[in-house]
């Protein structure tokens, strides 16, 4: 069996994130940047198809040049090798455009699945797996809090807001996970030592077919227009409870009421 | 103008808060257009939301109401948007910006060529041109999007964004849709529904007041406590990582960055800490409290309302007293 695991760079949550003034994306050369923690967790279910399988796993990310130190934490998990595209003509582009980048990579691949988050920690857009499983024209089952394969068959445990949805497919197929699925292992030394040698395509947009005019901040159709910090909140206030509870109730329910809450 | 279309999430017929929610904003936005504001509905049970929604101004409702619909994954929906596409001529559509919508609009949009914008909290209108805010960096900044050109817009609008008004509005058109499922849409079967029962308690994502707890709970049956409130407030339960990881309570309920992103009216915390990945989802709520035991807990910086005490002694009472009050 063949996994590709798409992982993205996204910034450090407990950075700063500053925006470029002149166009409104994020300021990558100012943050602090790091391998999706959702991807995490891709990560650990493609190593235990390894494990439990046989699974041969590759490793997909989209992205300029400097993210290959992302590349190579994400092989240190223990994958096999890694694909990465890169190119001036892919920056500023909205998940839509991302999509059609990872879907014309994953057009030179083989593949029976291809493994994502369910959502990456920055612009949080959830777009992308679906996405690309449209534009491959292929199943998706997102959300997976339970993933099993038997033969050809895929079938999750897709998370809901009163549960989950059990719902299956034919691979080859996508599958996006949320983190109840499994919990992530630390990579090993020995990990971390042979990620470095592990084998690592970089490729350009030509060598996929794809062409400039398709993606980028100029041919995505989502535009960031301006953007500004939320205005800062007035301090609030705080009550000590006096030990027995009753002082901060007393103190909850006067605000609950001067807030039309009851 | 041309319609503008509105995707209802519903249950079983009973529309779910964010429809009405969009519908109310569609309208105020298609006045100022003089185009006509169009639900669209999918699913067992949904034709009978069309009262419901004429309630809150959509004018027509585009219908395909089948357990077919129900039984495959993503497809029957995007496959039904693309026939009202088709027949209306409508360029914009909003969709609630939950998980599963955002799948449909997510393959939709490759089938327009549609731009697509997600997690919209406001939507005002400049020349013509639907201008979509939005929350990013876990509420530290707000960008201000659109979509470029004349290509069709999918604009995905956060539960409680937000407030619902009824309308007096007129009959509701009913446009049944008759939708042939392809063969690839068959390809991705719902083999079963598992909802754990709530009752009446409402969806976190969705709640106006959500009800959290978090590690300082100490175990799961604290979070028997935290529903108690809940249910006096008729709000919704939310939970921390340190919570959900323990096994305490669904990760569904999880709020922060790689749980829900929630933005009640009101929310309560007790026993979190208010880690940034935690305040990541909920710090855009309108109201915030919180119970912690120390004074130094980093959520009470964005508490409105903070009470430094036990949790134990300080909801039980609280619970007592709201019940005292509502008689
Ligand atoms: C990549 C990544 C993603 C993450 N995503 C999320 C996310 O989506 N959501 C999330 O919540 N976290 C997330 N976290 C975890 C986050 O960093 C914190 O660890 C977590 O939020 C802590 O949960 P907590 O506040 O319940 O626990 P703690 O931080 O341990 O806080 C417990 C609090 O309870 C108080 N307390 C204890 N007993 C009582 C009592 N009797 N009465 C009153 N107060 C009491 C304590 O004073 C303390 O402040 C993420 C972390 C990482 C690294
Ligand atoms: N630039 C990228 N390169 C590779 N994979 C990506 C990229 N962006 C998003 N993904 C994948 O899509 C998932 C969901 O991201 P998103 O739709 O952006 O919230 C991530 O967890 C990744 O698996």
């Amino acid at each position: 069996m063949k996994v590709i695991v798409p992982v993205k760079r996204v910034p450090d949550t407990a950075g700063d994130k500053p925006l470029d003034p002149h166009d409104g994306t994020l300021d990558r050369d100012r943050v602090e940047m790091v391998l999706c923690p959702m991807n995490e967790y891709s990560i650990e279910e493609a190593v235990r198809l390894k494990e439990q399988h046989g699974a041969e796993v590759r490793v997909l990310l989209v992205g300029p040049q400097s993210a290959q130190s992302v590349v190579r934490k994400a092989l240190s998990y223990g994958l096999d090798s890694a694909v990465q595209i890169s190119d001036d003509a892919i920056a500023g582009s909205d998940a839509i455009a991302t999509a059609k980048v990872i879907a014309a990579a994953l057009r030179q691949e083989e593949f029976d699945l291809i493994l994502m988050g369910a959502q990456a920690t920055d612009a949080r857009t959830s777009i992308v797996p679906a996405a690309v499983a449209e534009l491959l024209g292929l199943p998706a089952l997102t959300y997976a809090r339970r993933l099993q394969i038997d033969g050809d068959r895929v079938t999750v445990d897709r998370e809901s807001d009163e549960g989950w949805d059990v719902v299956e497919s034919t691979l080859p197929a996508v599958v996006s996970v949320v983190e109840a699925i499994n919990e992530p292992r630390y990579p090993s030394f020995k990990g971390i030592m042979a990620a470095k040698s592990k084998p690592l395509d970089v490729k350009q947009l030509s060598e996929l077919g794809l062409d400039a005019s398709e993606v980028g901040l100029a041919h995505s159709w989502a535009e960031v227009l301006d953007f500004e910090p939320r205005p800062p909140k007035e301090p609030g206030r705080q009550v000590h409870d006096d030990g027995t509870g009753e002082v901060g109730a007393q103190a909850l329910v006067d605000w609950l009421v001067e807030h039309k809450i009851l | 103008m041309s319609e503008l279309l509105v995707l209802i999430d519903h249950a079983g017929g009973a529309p779910r808060k964010v429809s009405t929610q969009m519908l109310t904003r569609a309208r105020v936005l298609a006045a100022a257009t003089v185009s006509p504001v169009s639900a669209v509905g999918v699913g067992a049970g949904a034709a009978r939301t069309a009262d419901r929604l004429g309630q809150f101004g959509a004018q027509k409702l585009y219908v395909w109401d089948s357990e077919e619909a129900t039984r495959y994954v993503t497809l029957p929906v995007v496959e039904a948007l693309q026939q009202v596409f088709e027949r209306s001529g409508a360029r914009r559509l909003l969709f609630p910006s939950t998980n599963f919508h955002k799948d449909v609009a997510a393959r939709l949009a490759v089938r327009l060529g549609a731009g697509i914008i997600t997690d919209a909290s406001d939507l005002q209108l400049s020349d013509g041109d639907m201008i979509v805010s939005k929350d990013v960096f876990g509420g530290a900044t707000i960008t201000r999007s659109h979509v470029r050109g004349d290509r069709p817009a999918l604009i995905g609008v956060k539960p409680n964004a937000f407030a619902a008004e009824e309308v007096a509005g007129g009959p509701v058109e009913v446009v049944d849709l008759d939708v042939a499922l392809s063969d690839e849409a068959r390809r991705s079967r719902v083999v079963e529904v598992v909802a754990q029962a709530a009752g009446d308690r409402p969806d976190v994502g969705e709640a106006s007041i959500v009800v959290a707890g978090g590690r300082g709970l100490g175990d799961a049956s604290g979070f028997e406590l935290i529903g108690e409130l809940a249910d006096v407030l008729g709000a919704g339960v939310g939970a921390s990582r340190a919570a959900a990881d323990a096994g305490w309570i669904p990760h569904r309920h999880q709020i922060g960055q790689t749980g829900k992103t929630v933005a009640p009216q009101l929310y309560i915390g007790a026993g979190i800490s208010g880690a940034i990945q935690h305040r990541a989802g909920m710090q855009t709520s309108q109201l915030i409290v919180a119970i912690n035991k120390d004074p130094e807990a980093p959520i009470f910086q964005i508490a409105d309302l903070g009470v430094v005490g036990d949790l134990y002694k300080v909801v039980p009472r609280l619970i007592e007293e709201i019940r005292r009050r509502q008689g």
